[in-house]
């Protein structure tokens, strides 16, 4: 089993996540829910529409979902899944993949403020803010994963992964897994930061930098985030699962199983936490930034 | 073993860096109190390693019950007696404290790798996480307004005391840290009434507006 198969299935189970994530949530709320192969058929019924562009807009607004996309489709190449090396891996790729995220964000927010509406502006502002918070606490996580397992790549890092890495380094990994959890519920816009679901309120951010884009662009942006979640996702079960220990096929199955519990947290924090207000976002992600930090000194240690 | 004492050791310091950063005083309480209870098990992990006798079991017995349940005990009290306000108003801000913690932390392990630890005492976290609790008590006192909060400052303070005192010499005298949680215990009991009655009386425990009181009238 090689990389690819991870990659492959990054692809094509990507929008199987938030489905799962809706109907834990459903689950809760005790209503049926929507089809767990929801976002497939939005994604077909906007595939198949056409797109309307504003007169104000220029080529930025068009590039914004593609260039989001291809990055996002080089990041679920770096990302490793099930225990073995991703299809590409190098020494310090995890800044890459952290750029990689950048590059989709910057994009995002590009194509927002090119509509030249204030509320998108505002959203973008906010996801600029937020992000300037979740980077820190995301990198130096890895940094202390990357200190602990002695490698320099994410395939090294998580690919490696395995009991012994665990008894010998519990606290600064557990640590690590919690703070990427937070930074992962930031990134994918989920609850504790943002909600998905409302299209009302002036306190959303990543659904208003989206709101003007139509078609198969909207297609795009979905299925990029989507796969963000995915790849976000697939670096906390990395660290969280030490499936090295176990035979390649299992493994797999065992990393897969693993996001799709990760999407049964989600569902589960989303159906008991209310949005934190919007000043005390900064608060969690600094919180998720120093566990960061105190892992890193512990593994120093 | 060591890998108990070290989730231990995390675990304190991050009730130390909630503390920094709560909002509201019953979640700092609770965090203490947590605080207390993580303490307890410390003297017999770190006992453990050459057999644990019957004093390092009263030690831990004896935390439990007064930093654990005593303290809390305490101070919910005095909030509840006098009409403290249950959000806090610190000079310096949640985020600010967070960062300052961040900080701390920095300090607590440069000085910690500049003071050798004798060999096979302890774990390697056990000097950084007393120091940085210490420091964190102190900040805690230094940067809120209010007495109460002040006091569970100076509660966390003496935690990270008790935690270098478990972890550095274990074999000390386990009667000496006995004497000292019932110094703490007399100080932080006086203080919890102090607190509760001037609450009472002032309607308010602010230590800022509390250096305007006088004896005798200004002119």
């Amino acid at each position: 089993m090689s990389g690819y198969a991870g990659l492959l299935a990054a692809l094509l189970l990507a929008p199987l996540l938030p489905g799962v994530i809706n109907r834990t949530k459903s689950f809760f709320a005790g209503r049926r829910g929507p089809p767990l192969l929801q976002a497939y058929f939005d994604l077909a019924k906007l595939l198949r529409k056409g797109a309307v562009y504003s007169t104000t807009t220029t080529w930025l607004f068009r590039a914004g979902p593609v260039v989001g996309l291809a990055a996002m489709l080089v990041a679920s190449a770096l990302a490793p899944f099930g225990g073995v090396s991703a299809p590409l891996a190098f020494a310090g790729d995890f800044l890459f993949f952290a750029g990689l995220l950048g590059v989709t964000r910057f994009m995002t927010m590009l194509a927002a403020l090119d509509t030249g509406s204030s509320f998108e502006g505002m959203g973008a502002s906010r996801e600029a803010q937020f992000a300037a918070l979740a980077e820190p606490a995301f990198l130096l996580g890895l940094t202390a994963v990357a200190w602990k397992t002695g490698g320099l790549s994410l395939s090294g890092m998580l690919g490696t992964n395995s009991f012994a890495t665990w008894s010998g380094a519990a606290a600064p990994l557990a640590l690590v897994c919690v703070s990427l959890l937070v930074v992962f519920l930031a990134e994918n816009a989920r609850i504790p930061v943002d909600d998905p679901n409302t299209h009302l309120e002036l306190t959303m951010i990543h659904e208003v930098m989206v709101l003007d884009h139509g078609g198969p662009d909207l297609a795009l942006i979905q299925y990029a985030a989507a796969l963000k979640l995915w790849v976000l996702g697939s670096l906390v079960v990395g660290i969280a699962l030490p499936v090295r220990s176990l035979a390649h096929g299992w493994a797999f199955a065992a990393s897969v199983a693993g996001m799709l519990g990760l999407c049964v947290v989600v569902g589960v924090v989303e159906s008991c936490l209310a949005r934190l207000r919007l000043t005390r976002v900064p608060q969690l992600l600094l919180g998720a930034g120093v566990l960061s930090l105190l892992a890193l000194f512990i593994g120093l240690k | 073993m060591n890998s108990w004492i070290d989730a231990d050791l995390v675990l304190i310091t991050l009730t130390s860096l909630v503390l920094l950063g709560a909002s509201r005083l019953g979640t700092s309480i609770r965090m203490v109190a947590l605080q207390g209870i993580l303490l307890s098990p410390l003297p017999l992990l770190l006992a453990g390693q050459s057999g644990f006798g019957p004093r390092a079991a009263m030690l831990a017995v004896a935390t439990v019950l007064i930093k654990g349940l005593g303290f809390p005990w305490l101070m919910a009290r005095a909030v509840r007696g006098g009409s403290q306000r249950r959000e806090m108003d610190p000079r310096i801000g949640y985020n600010a404290s967070l960062l300052a913690g961040v900080l701390l932390m920095v300090v607590a392990f440069l000085l910690s790798s500049r003071l050798p630890l004798p060999p096979g005492e302890g774990t390697p976290l056990v000097l950084p996480a007393a120091l940085f609790n210490i420091l964190a008590g102190m900040f805690v006192i230094a940067s809120r307004r209010q007495a109460i909060t002040q006091v569970l400052g100076y509660l966390v303070m003496e935690n990270g005391i008790y935690v270098f005192g478990v972890g550095i010499a274990s074999h000390q005298p386990l009667l000496v840290e006995l004497g000292i949680l019932l110094d703490v215990f007399a100080a932080v009991f006086v203080m919890g009434i102090v607190i509760f009655h001037m609450g009472r009386e002032l309607d308010h425990t602010d230590t800022d507006r509390m250096t305007l009181l006088n004896d005798w009238e200004k002119e």
